[in-house]
Formats: C-alpha cells, structure tokens, sequence
C-alpha cells in the first residue's frame, strides 16, 4: 500500500482514539465538573458517620459544592474527623450546620451543608463546630421498638 | 514397577524445568526487546505500518464488538433494574461496566486473537522461511527491524482500541436503553456523569489496557521468534499466542483490578 494512504489512516486511527478518550472523559465521566485546582479545605467531627466514602459529594441545598476528601479516627475525642475540600467559589459563614444525609432511601450518603447567619465566613482548615451524624436504621429501630415497649 | 515411578517423576520434573526456562527466555527476550528499540524510535515510519495493520485492520472487529457488549448489557441491565425501580442507573451499569473492566479487557481479548496471532504466524513464518537468519547475515538485526516495531505499534493501538470499545459500547447501551425501550436521557447521563470518575475509573482502565498491550504483543513476538521454523511448528505458535495471552489477560486483569478497587477507599 502507498505510504501516504497509511499514514492517513494511521492518523485518523490514533485522532479517533484520542477523540474517543476525550468523550469518555467528558461525556461519560464528570471531567468538566471535576475541579481539582482551587478548593479550600474544612474540617467536621461526626459521632457516627455511617456509610459515608472518601469522595462522596458535600451538597448545599442540593448543588455539589465540594467533595470528602479524607476519613480519619480522632484518638483523644473517639469520633470521625471527615476532611471535605469545598469549591473555592463558595463561602460559607462560621454557623454552618455539617450533618450526613441519604440520597434516597438505599441512595449513597453524602455531607449536606446548611449555612448559618453569621458574618463571618469559614476559611481553611477551619472546623465546623455543629455537626449532625448519619442516622443509622438500627438504631433508630431499636429507638421505636423500645419507646412501643415503653407505652404499654 | 518403581523405575516406571521414577521416569513418572522425571517426566513432571522435566516439564517444570522446560517451563521455567521458556519464561526465563520470555523474559530475555522482552528486555532485549526494550534495549532495541530506539531504532524503531528514530524510524517511526515502520512502527507506523505496523500500527495499521494491527491497529486500524482491527478497528471492525473492535467498534462492532463494543457496540454489541454495549446494548447486551443496556438490556440485561434494564431487565434487572425496572424490578427495583432504578431503571435509570442502566447509564451508570454501562459506563463503569464498560470503562473499568469489559473495555479492556474484551478488547485485549479480541486484539490478541486479531492481531496478535497475526503477528505471531508473520514473524514465525519469517524465521521458517529463513528470511530472519538472512537479515542476520546482511548485518541487520531482526530484533530491531521486525520485532521491536510490531511491539511498539501494539502498545500504542491498545489503549486507542479500548477507549474506542468503551465509547461504542456505552452508544450501544444509548441506543438499546434511551432510544428503544424509552429510559429518560436525561436521568441516563446524568447518573452516569455522577458515578464514572475521571482519575479513579477512566484513568486506571487506560492503565489497564496500557498494560494488557504489553502483555499480548510481548507473548506474540516472543512466540513468534521462538516457534520450530516448520509448518507445524508455526501454526503451533499461532495458538499459543492466544491460550497464553488470554490466560495473562485475565490473570492480570485480577491483580490490577486488586490493586486499583480494593472496595474500600
């Protein structure tokens, strides 16, 4: 075969491939909402953070603004110490409610925020200091029966 | 009765050692390999023609296949979500079906059985016809200007392939989930978007396939250059090429599969 025909379908072959990398990074995976540059980290200590995974989405009023970043065990508090990196664009004030929410009933867990009314704004590595854990279905069953036994 | 034991013995002891000194030779042979290569760097042009035919010859086989995978799965995934409601994450069962694993390993599966036995019965047949040993003696080393080329021309197609399986295949689950049965497009994107990863799934299934190219090309050169230079001894080869880089396909699917999801994070 002539050279130049090859090497116009080697060319289209590897255009193709690289065309085909660039739909799945942004067609099928989230590489346009994926912002890995600038984002400011806060900290949040959980009772019981259930089944929450590094990664899962932190949302405030539904829109993702952030993501968890890191799942420790504190030592001297015996509680979760969960790391989320939030979008650089979004502020919120020092009052701000963390608490860890179920999309759905079976859905993935994820941190929701709620923000406060304070002026002044978390910065990072600032801890947000009111917390609510994930609720965890076998407790909250023992709660029912426990109060159903307490009525009779 | 116990010298017939013995030649039993002798004859698995003789097997292990036959095996262990063939991949001793692989193993040889693939470094060797890598230490040739330059010229195959500084003269693109031949690792160009290779790239067509393994690369480009196989695109039929690999766009049609994915498309395929793709709206079995879409079908097979509808099937079993509309029971629990969630027909929606059928997006999400095909792209991470397709992007971490089916993309590359059934690509890798197909490039060996297309394009490696290829290679494998063309080297093979060069050295039965002696046309290696006449390279030899022209001064020209067979290593660089046969093998390291279809070597390198595998590497790079095998990652292009896979990706292109992947997006065939999730056009297919398209096709199959959105346009005939009538899942919301939208919901369908949009929890496939929420679920695949770039770095943690897209990147490490290019890994993936990076590493199975490497794999099939370096067992189908290698068979290639080892094979009995008769008819028998070639189509022996060809074969080989296949069961092997199948065997390691798999095999190494599990053990990088082990090291990049481990289930927890």
């Amino acid at each position: 075969m002539q050279r130049t025909i090859m090497d116009f379908w080697v060319g289209l072959f590897v255009m193709t491939g690289m065309g085909a990398l660039l739909i799945l990074g942004l067609k099928v995976g989230n590489l346009t909402t994926y912002n890995t540059g600038e984002s400011y980290t806060l900290i949040g200590n959980f009772e019981n953070i259930g089944g929450l995974k590094i990664r899962a989405p932190v949302k405030s009023a539904g829109v993702v603004v952030g993501r968890v970043t890191d799942i420790q065990f504190s030592l001297e508090t015996y509680d979760a110490v969960v790391t989320v990196g939030i979008n650089a664009y979004y502020r919120f004030p020092k009052d701000t409610f963390a608490s860890i929410l179920t999309s759905g009933l079976l859905g993935e867990q994820y941190i929701g925020l709620s923000p406060g009314g304070d002026e002044e704004m978390l910065a990072e590595g600032d801890k947000i200091m009111k917390t609510n854990s994930a609720m965890v279905l076998e407790e909250m069953v023992g709660r029912f029966l426990f109060d159903k036994a307490a009525e009779d | 009765m116990p010298k017939r034991i013995i030649t039993s013995i002798q004859a698995i002891g003789h097997r292990v050692i036959d095996g262990i000194w063939r991949l001793g030779c692989a193993a040889r042979f693939f470094v060797l390999v890598l230490l040739k290569s330059m010229t195959s760097f500084l003269r693109f042009t031949l690792v160009i023609r290779e790239i067509y035919f393994v690369g480009v010859l196989s695109l039929i086989i690999i766009l049609v296949s994915g498309l395929f995978v793709g709206m079995v799965l879409g079908l097979q995934g509808y099937e079993t979500l509309q029971k629990y409601g969630s027909e929606s994450a059928v997006g999400t069962l095909v792209a991470l079906s397709l992007v971490r694993e089916l993309g590359p390993v059934m690509s890798a599966l197909l490039f060996a059985s297309r394009a490696g036995s290829a290679i494998t019965a063309e080297i093979g047949l060069m050295k039965a016809t002696e046309q290696l040993s006449a390279m030899g003696m022209m001064a020209v080393d067979p290593i660089a200007r046969i093998v390291a080329p279809r070597f390198w021309a595998g590497v790079i197609s095998m990652p292009l392939l896979a990706a292109m399986f992947s997006v065939m295949g999730v056009f297919g689950g398209y096709l199959v989930a959105v346009v005939f049965i009538g899942v919301d497009e939208g919901s369908f994107w949009s929890s496939m978007q929420n679920a695949v990863d770039f770095r943690y799934d897209i990147v490490n299934g290019v890994i993936k396939s990076c590493f199975f190219g490497v794999a099939v090309t370096a067992i189908a050169v290698f068979e290639g250059f080892d094979a009995p230079p008769t008819a028998e001894g070639v189509s022996g080869a060809t074969t080989r090429t296949v069961v092997t880089s199948a065997l390691a396909i798999l095999g190494l699917d599990f053990v990088l599969t082990s090291f990049m999801f481990r289930g927890v994070d």
